[in-house]
């Protein structure tokens, strides 16, 4: 990685072009709009020519990291291989080129692809219907609220205005449940990283609408008590929500339907090996029982008796429905990130029945590899197997006071990107490590090594790791000025000078 | 520090007669980091004893700021706008808020010094 | 069996149960209960080689058309430089994750510090977050924003020319977020400020959303808007097409203090829905309010420039269920088509991009209208979009362009039919078009 400071803008010169346009053959133009409708001055945006551009995120692109560049095992994240096969299919002209207003006979191609998905992503998870509209994890555990919210309301249950989340849990899990308009109830976690079912007990009653929770949990532990907790949030009414960001190490071995949830949702940037792209676009499908089907939302893909297929559009939102099937309204402006829709079936395609069942598995396998080689070099809070990840908290010898930060940054020197750090809340110091079933031994040995290193750096030279990172091209930030005085865009930025 | 009164959420209250100074602990200010930023409330918003008025924010969290007493808010400490630094610096010699006492007799709700500093040792 | 995604042999597989102490995978899921433990065969295809696959894909790719594309309705046909999806590929920055470690993120740091900084730009706002999911989930965001900031006041103003699908989404979330929308109906085809005014009066409203090119393609005129909402105490937010900001009055120009919309228009591709790219922009003084990611730049302590995730403290992940959204992975690579796309074409090259669709849309405008068998609506300015009334059977002409290949005459709700003409349409396309129609009486 080589430092490269320049923004865009700084490569500017006026009347300098890098676009290429025919000349247009019409008398008019956009000066003729009104001339109070119309710009008064032009937006600074860069004259650069093409070969700038190209050179320029060319080289911004060295100062970044990639699962195709090295091992990045964030916990949660499952940062598995991002196969090319998936970008060849999404950039298929036809797939590109179609307007999603299209009459449905000339997308039956796309409509097809959404409706198989759909069924094999009902197949892995043991969910009766899915929905593939909305756009990321997050935006899937609305839709399923939403989906849960409006199930009760109908039935005329309105007090139903609470969701109980483990205090382990992500925080997009109630952050999701403010926006849906449901007051968050926290349940404890026992000493043994699972919910707590006795603190659970009192919690469940009318005003409950359910139950978000992840299996396994944000520890990587698998919530044996499933089915009782099941039994128990149903028992008073409410419905079980499943958090599918750890889907991972169930891939083909257990199904959410199978242990009693009722909505969940998928992350295919995660569990189907769609890329991650920096941040996104990723995909959040939600999965419904048999029951609330009629709740998913608008717009859907929906069959004919002859096997075409269309598309229900755009309902008339929440409020104006009738009581027998009321959408949980709408929640994107079409059918979802069709683009990552098709990279995630051509995954699908590739296992196949054969080797689905494999993929849970291997990722187990790697994760509780790594924590058996370094629970003596780490703190390891739980000593039990785990799933597709686990955590520790902090170095087993902190006595030279070098901390997780220090450990993560020291990571990165050595050609790794750091796991995910001060997260699960439940531990001061948190390391969530997440291998995923792509890795081989080799790479997994080659973190251990690295990480074993780094336990004994802590105690012969400390100042190092507080220090690190020493070869990146930046090295530690200063985040607490960029908090208190930001500096978000480049006109901001040359004010300073 | 003698002569202010806590609450459990550690923000300390001077009263100067009918007025309220309010603030954080030093408590508080080492637990959260360098702040970054302090949503204050508005003169004349109403608070209330246990209701949340604002909030701290440094780079890795934030934690909201709980009334001790009710009332109706008079001042807002303007420096901290700029330079919430200074409640790292000095948690006790800067105010956030004053407030105009609605029911002095919540102030019986309060720990005084000696009892603050033995629940911040059992915290 | 070996499949190239797995790179475990069965050496490899022994070693490491024998380091865990245990003999089989199945041990592994020894916490998992035996009943739920799935047994059965998984009614999935049959694993496929790439090639098989590649097959799969193009025989379902010929069930879909290629057509010539004159609609809009907030999918938008323009052109994509060749240099933006050669960028946008490198696998850096696609198989990158969200920047958290930011010593080795700095490519995508920087390249959202410019998308933030060319949005703020076109919509004439101080600051923008690195993307939202779409533009219809941006403007229920901008909504809820503007109930965040206001503190107290739980009602929005959105007026009815918005298109529908963006309108549907903000009344979902809405309803279930508890904020009571108020409905600015058209007048003329355009938000009726009249109506604005009347309805500000109950002092609870906390913002008022309208659109900068509305769902008839009409360039809407916010003259005495800004004033008449600010007046209220709510804040006035314009939902924009970007690209259109090239030429168009900046909602920073009108006043505005919150802009959301959808940048697909800036080089996406159309790829039936999506991905696409909302934006939200505000005002400095709103960007403790902003959902999403937001980027800053700083120093490192060598002194060094460096940019950063920041104002952390707004997200889901620190202040939980008090966040300002619950959004977490955005549009990022998305972000990136955007910003390299604006790198390209400069605002000359955006300009001309306008000229192209205004020169094009009139010009099928005049066309329509010449032959007799349409008419004006709303004699109002518009830029790449238009709607007509017509006196031919509207699902007649439609199956008739379709057949020729013409995506165009989309039907509206209040029954007039809508074409949209961008610079991928070329003169000759749209002489072809209308001379299909004329065959038609």
């Amino acid at each position: 990685m080589k430092y490269y400071d320049k923004l865009i803008f700084e490569l500017s010169r006026k009347g300098r072009c890098g676009y290429s346009l025919p000349d247009s053959p019409y008398q008019e133009t956009t000066a003729a709009i009104p001339e109070n409708l119309r710009r008064g001055t032009e937006p600074a945006l860069p004259e650069v020519s093409e070969l700038d551009v190209v050179r320029h995120y060319t080289n911004l692109s060295d100062m970044n990291f990639g699962v195709d560049t090295g091992f990045y095992p964030l916990g949660s994240c499952t940062m598995k291989y991002n196969p090319k096969i998936n970008e060849e299919i999404a950039s298929m002209p036809g797939f590109k080129g179609i307007h999603p207003l299209q009459p449905a006979s000339t997308v039956q191609g796309a409509l097809r692809l959404y409706r198989d998905l759909c069924k094999a992503l009902s197949v892995v998870t043991g969910m009766a219907e899915f929905t593939l509209n909305p756009f990321a994890g997050a935006h899937g555990e609305l839709t399923g609220l939403m989906i849960m919210r409006r199930y009760h309301i109908s039935r005329g249950d309105t007090g139903r205005v609470k969701v109980i989340v483990p205090d382990s849990a992500h925080g997009t899990n109630p952050a999701s449940a403010a926006v849906c308009g449901l007051e968050v109830v926290q349940v404890k976690s026992t000493a043994d990283g699972t919910i707590d079912v006795e603190d659970l007990k009192p919690l469940l009653d009318n005003t409950v609408a359910g139950i978000m929770m992840t299996n396994p949990n944000t520890l990587g532990l698998f919530e044996s008590r499933i089915r009782e907790i099941a039994d128990l949030v149903h028992g008073c009414g409410g419905l079980l929500y499943y958090d599918g960001a750890n889907m991972n190490p169930l891939l083909g071995v257990v199904r959410p339907g199978d242990m009693g949830f009722d909505i969940m949702h998928l992350n295919l940037h995660k569990t189907f090996s769609t890329p991650h792209g920096g941040g996104g676009p990723g995909a959040g499908p939600v999965g419904v029982a048999e029951h609330l089907a009629a709740y998913l939302p608008v717009p859907s893909v929906c069959e004919n008796s002859d096997g075409s297929l269309y598309v229900q559009g755009n309902a008339c939102g929440y409020a104006t429905v009738s009581a027998e099937s009321i959408p949980a309204g709408q929640i994107s402006g079409f059918t979802g990130n069709f683009g990552v829709l098709l990279r995630a079936y051509a995954y699908i395609l590739m296992l196949g029945r054969q080797n689905i069942k494999m993929a849970g598995p291997l990722a187990v396998l790697g994760a509780n590899y790594i924590k058996e080689s370094l629970k003596d070099f780490y703190r390891l809070p739980i000593d039990t197997v785990c799933k597709h990840e686990f955590v520790f908290d902090g170095l087993a010898d902190r006595s030279t006071g070098v901390t997780t930060l220090d450990v993560a940054k020291r990571l990165l020197d050595y050609g790794f990107h750091a796991p995910t750090i001060y997260f699960p809340l439940l531990f001061h110091q948190s390391i969530m490590i997440e291998p995923t079933e792509t890795e081989s031994k080799e790479t997994l040995d080659g973190f251990i090594d690295i990480m074993k290193r780094i336990a004994q750096e802590a105690l012969t030279e400390p100042e190092s790791l507080k220090t690190a990172p020493h070869t990146t091209p930046v090295r530690r930030l200063d985040e607490t000025s960029a908090a208190r005085q930001p500096v978000l865009t480049f006109r901001m930025l040359s004010s300073l000078n | 520090m003698e002569g202010l009164l806590y609450s459990e959420s550690h923000e300390w209250v001077k009263v100067e007669g009918e007025i309220a100074l309010i603030g954080i602990t030093d408590f508080a200010q080492n637990a959260l980091g360098d702040l970054s930023y302090v949503d204050m409330p508005e003169v004349d918003d109403e608070v209330s004893q246990g209701e949340e008025f604002g909030a701290v924010e440094s780079v890795k969290a934030a934690s909201d700021l709980i009334s001790p007493v009710s009332g109706t808010v008079v001042e807002i400490n303007g420096e901290l706008e700029d330079n919430p630094e200074l409640l790292n610096q000095d948690a006790f010699a800067n105010w956030i808020i004053k407030v105009s006492i609605s029911d002095k007799v919540e102030l019986d709700a309060l720990m005084d010094a000696k009892q603050y500093e033995e629940f911040c040792q059992n915290e | 069996m070996a499949f190239s995604y797995f790179p475990h042999t069965e050496d490899d597989i022994a070693g490491m149960l024998d380091r865990i102490g245990v003999r089989t995978l199945d041990e592994l899921y020894s916490d998992v209960p035996s009943d739920v433990i799935f047994r059965g065969e998984f009614d999935l295809p049959d694993a496929m080689s790439e090639m098989e696959v590649r097959r799969y894909f193009e025989n379902l790719d010929s069930f879909n058309r290629k057509l010539k594309i004159f609609c809009g309705a907030g999918a938008y046909d323009h052109y994509s430089p060749s240099v933006v999806p050669y960028i946008v590929s490198r696998s850096e920055f696609l198989t990158a994750y969200t920047p958290y470690q930011a010593e080795i993120s700095q490519g995508t740091l920087r390249y959202i510090f410019e998308y933030q900084s060319m949005i703020a730009e076109l919509t004439g706002m101080d600051c923008s977050n690195a993307s939202m999911y779409d533009g219809a989930t941006a403007a229920a965001e901008a909504v809820i924003m503007s109930v965040a900031a206001s503190k107290k006041r739980k009602r929005v103003l959105v007026s009815e020319t918005l298109l529908p699908q963006v309108m549907n989404t903000v009344k979902t979330y809405a309803g279930y977020n508890g904020i009571s929308l108020g409905f600015i109906p058209a007048e003329d085809g355009v938000t009726s400020l009249a109506m604005i005014k009347s309805e500000l009066g109950t002092g609870d409203v906390a913002g008022v959303l309208v659109p900068g090119i509305n769902r008839y393609g009409i360039i809407e005129d916010f003259t005495d808007f800004a004033g008449t909402v600010h007046s209220a105490g709510a804040l006035f937010m314009i939902y924009s097409d970007p690209s259109s900001l090239a030429v168009l009055k900046s909602p920073g120009e009108w006043g505005a203090d919150i802009v959301c919309g959808d940048a697909q228009t800036l080089g996406i591709p159309l790829s039936f829905g999506g991905p696409y790219v909302g934006f939200l922009a505000c005002r400095k003084e709103y960007v403790r309010k902003l959902p999403g990611r937001i980027v800053g730049a700083t120093e490192d302590v060598d002194g060094k420039r460096a940019f950063v995730l920041t104002l952390q403290a707004r997200e889901q992940h620190i202040r939980r269920e008090k966040a300002t959204s619950n959004i977490c992975s955005n549009q990022s690579l998305m972000a990136l088509y955007v910003t390299v796309y604006l790198s390209l074409m400069g605002p000359e090259g955006l300009r001309k991009v306008n000229d192209l669709s205004y020169g094009g849309a009139h010009y099928l405008y005049e066309s329509l209208l010449a032959t007799g068998h349409f008419k004006t609506v709303f004699d109002r300015p518009f830029l790449k979009e238009f709607v007509v009334k017509t006196d031919l059977d509207v699902a007649v002409l439609q199956q008739t362009l379709l057949d020729a290949g013409y995506f165009a005459a989309l039907s509206t709700e209040e029954g007039y039919v809508s074409f949209c003409v961008t610079e991928m349409r070329t003169r000759q396309e749209i002489d072809d078009m209308v001379s299909i129609i004329k065959k038609l009486y």
